[in-house]
């Protein structure tokens, strides 16, 4: 059957369970929407291109699908740009598709015409720009495969306007994508899987680092299985949160800049690091010379080339983590490590005496303790999405997630402007959860406009803002590194209430810590979109905190004695 | 230390500016590329060279693995090869100085390739230290214009490339 360009996509998106399409149309797409008028997909109309990738992304996240979100060339596609970035640095499977100029436009500064592979070589794992109607349907195939595959990242395929328009005879190619350079797998030497297996059964004092790549693997029976075998304590990254239960005795929660001290502390002390599925990011290392010094270190990755990259190991082993971890499992022996176990707890306690939980705010509302009482009032069941900020931190460390995929954050990137439409494609990707956005103030404003896309396509998302008043997580560095000198983090900003109720939306805003559960609980019943402005200390800390670049255990701690004066008030 | 890396890549548009701009975003330090067309024809042959005291090769090779359209990489530098780079000198030359150089060329095995009244091109194959010397050779007489192609290799006998590929795992991302 001869179809055109633009058929074909849409025929080829369906055949890759397509259902959901976020995007904004434009002069050099336009065919494409003319066309998707006959097919079965829906389309979510988002306020700016950036809105649309974080969307898929955040769809992307919370399914482990593959998201996907469309663009007109030129200003359309240089507005995904801070989208594909956030995406690629969090490994997340979207496929962006854009429009183009005319084939015989490229290269004539055409009206809206960007070199749009060209600005997203760097920030997707690949990209294609089809000439030729008869390659579409092959390279809509490569780019769902490659973005899902492997390491998963982003892919954009970019389509000239003739492209779409031009017609051909339509065979899909019903073969398994066949790519000489590109075949992930999983192949592990024996003599690593024998030298891995002997320092996990001598090691005394393990920790496990648990990041994301267990999510994207599936890895979480096989990581409880293996933990609790090897009564091996479990730390997460940032990302990695969900993939462990908060609640289990196991769990040390997370590690790193804002992780608590004794989880820190546990890794600087531990004789065998096993590293599943994260990359040693600078935000979970702090100085590498001084990183877990005592430490063997084992490490599975997918990705070849994070194995020795920032922290070197004495194993390395490439492949699926699931796949590794069962490999690995029979041979892991249940060692008595209750020691180790008992000396972590020990610092634990150390920890628990400083928590804010255990102070009543002073008749104050502070960022933590909203936090806290969202994961009360939901019962840690809701799916989060947080923006970039204190506010994101307060999150991992006080919203415990018991479930994977509950957490979808931009970590790698930091992108503020991520929760607002990532939540939206969050709940659209799961209908039946209920998802939370939080947000500062500074960042919700980044992306706000996307509160009309929630409207319009009645997405019931609950909005969380945190409003401090400031770009807060700066405002703290600031305070801690430049002498209090707030150069430019002081906001001045609209009624978050107002502008909710203009675009319809039911709003509460809260100023005492006794009003935050009601309020929740009120906002939970609401039948559509709802927003809570939080009005919380303006100048409050998240502790603890490990200077960038500073060893990982000279942590910034919360001044005890203030609390315990405080507490015992 | 000196690392040949071979790279067979498809031969697509946009294939070199991959390769160069992982280089750039990456920091590598590289010493040359050169890229060619192979016996098949859908692949090229891309022959780099990295200098490892600056940048670790191993790296340089599990990210050339990330691109898709990489297919094998193999870092040839402890296997028996033929590496080979080649420079075209034009250098000064008058009646009195014209033999010497046409003499040292020959003892250097390179080929005069033009001749003008005041000057000659002369072209020379070799490995990178022989061509190192001859420029050197030359610099007295005036060099006046000189370009190298870089380095390509191949690693003796019949296999291709020797096989064996570098980083244990294969192709992978
Ligand atoms: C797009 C973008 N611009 C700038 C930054 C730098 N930055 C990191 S956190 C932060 C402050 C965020 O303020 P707000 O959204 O109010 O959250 P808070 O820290 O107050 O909770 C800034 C400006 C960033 N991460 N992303
Ligand atoms: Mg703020």
């Amino acid at each position: 059957m001869e179809l055109t360009g633009a058929e074909i996509l849409w025929e080829c998106l369906l055949r890759e369970g397509v259902e959901l399409v976020f995007g904004y149309p434009g002069g050099a797409i336009l065919p494409t929407y003319d066309a998707m008028n006959f097919y079965p997909v829906r389309h979510v109309l988002v306020r700016h291109e950036q809105g649309a990738v974080h969307a898929a992304d955040g769809y992307a996240r919370a399914s482990g699908r593959v998201g996907v979100a469309m663009a007109t060339s030129g200003p359309g596609a240089t507005n995904m740009v801070t989208g594909i970035a956030t995406a690629m640095m969090d490994s997340s499977p979207v496929v962006c598709i854009t429009g183009q100029v005319p084939t015989l436009a490229i290269g004539s500064d055409a009206f809206q015409e960007t070199d749009v592979t060209g600005i997203t070589l760097p920030i997707t794992k690949h990209n294609y720009l089809v000439t030729d109607v008869r390659d579409l349907a092959r390279t809509v195939k490569e780019a769902f495969y490659i973005a899902r595959t492997g390491r998963p990242g982003p892919v954009l395929i970019d389509i000239p306007k003739d492209v779409q328009i031009a017609r051909t005879e339509f065979v899909y190619p019903e073969d398994p994508v066949e790519l000489p350079g590109y075949k992930p797998r999983t192949v592990i030497p024996p003599e690593d899987l024998e030298r891995a297996v002997e320092l996990i059964n001598s090691a005394r004092r393990p920790v496990i680092l648990a990041g994301h790549g267990v999510l994207m693997s599936g890895a979480m029976r096989e990581l409880r299985e293996f933990a609790e075998r090897g009564r091996i304590p479990v730390a997460q990254t940032l990302l990695g949160l969900g993939n462990f239960p908060a609640s289990h005795p196991l769990c040390l929660g997370m590690m790193g800049m804002h992780g608590e001290a004794y989880v820190n502390q546990a890794i600087q002390e531990a004789d065998l690091l096993l590293a599943f599925g994260m990359r040693f990011d600078d935000r979970v290392t702090g100085n590498v010379k001084t990183y877990a010094p005592k430490a063997r270190k084992i490490h599975v990755d997918i990705d070849p080339s994070e194995i020795n990259k920032n922290v070197k190991v004495d194993v390395g082993i490439v492949g699926d983590l699931k796949a590794v971890l069962q490999e690995l499992l029979p041979h892991v022996e249940p060692v008595d490590r209750s020691a180790w176990l008992e000396q972590i707890d020990e610092w634990r306690d150390d920890t628990r005496r400083r928590d804010i939980l255990n102070w009543d705010g002073g008749g104050k509302l502070w960022g933590a303790h909203v936090i806290h009482d969202i994961w009360r009032a939901t019962e840690g069941n809701a799916i989060v999405v947080t923006d970039v900020g204190q506010h994101q931190m307060w999150e991992a460390q006080y919203y415990r997630h018991e479930r994977p995929f509950t957490l979808i954050t931009s970590g790698g990137l930091g992108t503020m402007g991520f929760a607002l439409p990532a939540g939206i494609g969050a709940k659209l990707a799961r209908p039946d959860e209920e998802v939370w956005v939080i947000a500062g103030d500074g960042g919700f404003q980044m992306t706000q406009a996307e509160l009309a896309t929630a409207v319009q396509e009645r997405v019931p998302i609950r909005i969380a803002i945190i409003n401090n008043g400031y770009l807060g997580m700066v405002r703290q560095w600031q305070e801690f590194f430049y002498e209090k000198r707030y150069a430019a983090t002081p906001l001045v900003n609209p009624d978050f209430c107002k502008l909710a109720a203009a675009y319809d939306i039911p709003a509460f805003r809260v100023t005492r810590r006794e009003e935050v559960i009601p309020t929740v609980q009120k906002a939970r019943e609401v039948d559509g979109p709802v927003l809570i402005d939080f009005i919380v200390e303006k100048e409050d800390i998240v502790y603890p905190m490990v200077p960038a670049g500073a060893d990982l255990h000279a942590m910034i701690r919360r001044p005890v004695e203030q609390y315990e004066k405080e507490v015992s008030k | 230390m000196k690392h040949v890396l071979v790279a067979r890549v498809e031969n697509k548009p946009g294939v070199l500016n991959r390769v160069a701009s992982l280089f750039r975003r990456r920091g590598f330090n590289i010493d040359s590329l050169t890229v060619g067309e192979t016996e098949v024809p859908e692949v090229s042959r891309m022959t780099i060279v990295v200098d490892a005291t600056r940048t670790d090769a191993s790296r340089v090779v599990h990210n050339l693995y990330k691109l898709v359209n990489v297919i094998e990489v193999e870092d040839i530098t402890e296997k028996p090869a033929v590496v080979r780079d080649l420079v075209l000198i034009k250098v000064k030359a008058d009646a009195k100085t014209r033999p010497e150089i046409i003499q040292l060329t020959q003892v250097f095995r390179g080929h005069v390739v033009d001749v003008a009244p005041e000057s000659l091109i002369v072209e020379l194959t070799g490995e990178e230290d022989k061509i190192n010397s001859f420029v050197d050779v030359m610099r007295p007489f005036g060099i006046i214009e000189m370009v190298r192609t870089g380095i390509v290799a191949m690693v003796r006998g019949t296999s291709v490339n020797g096989h064996g590929r570098v980083g244990g795992n294969g192709s992978v991302l």
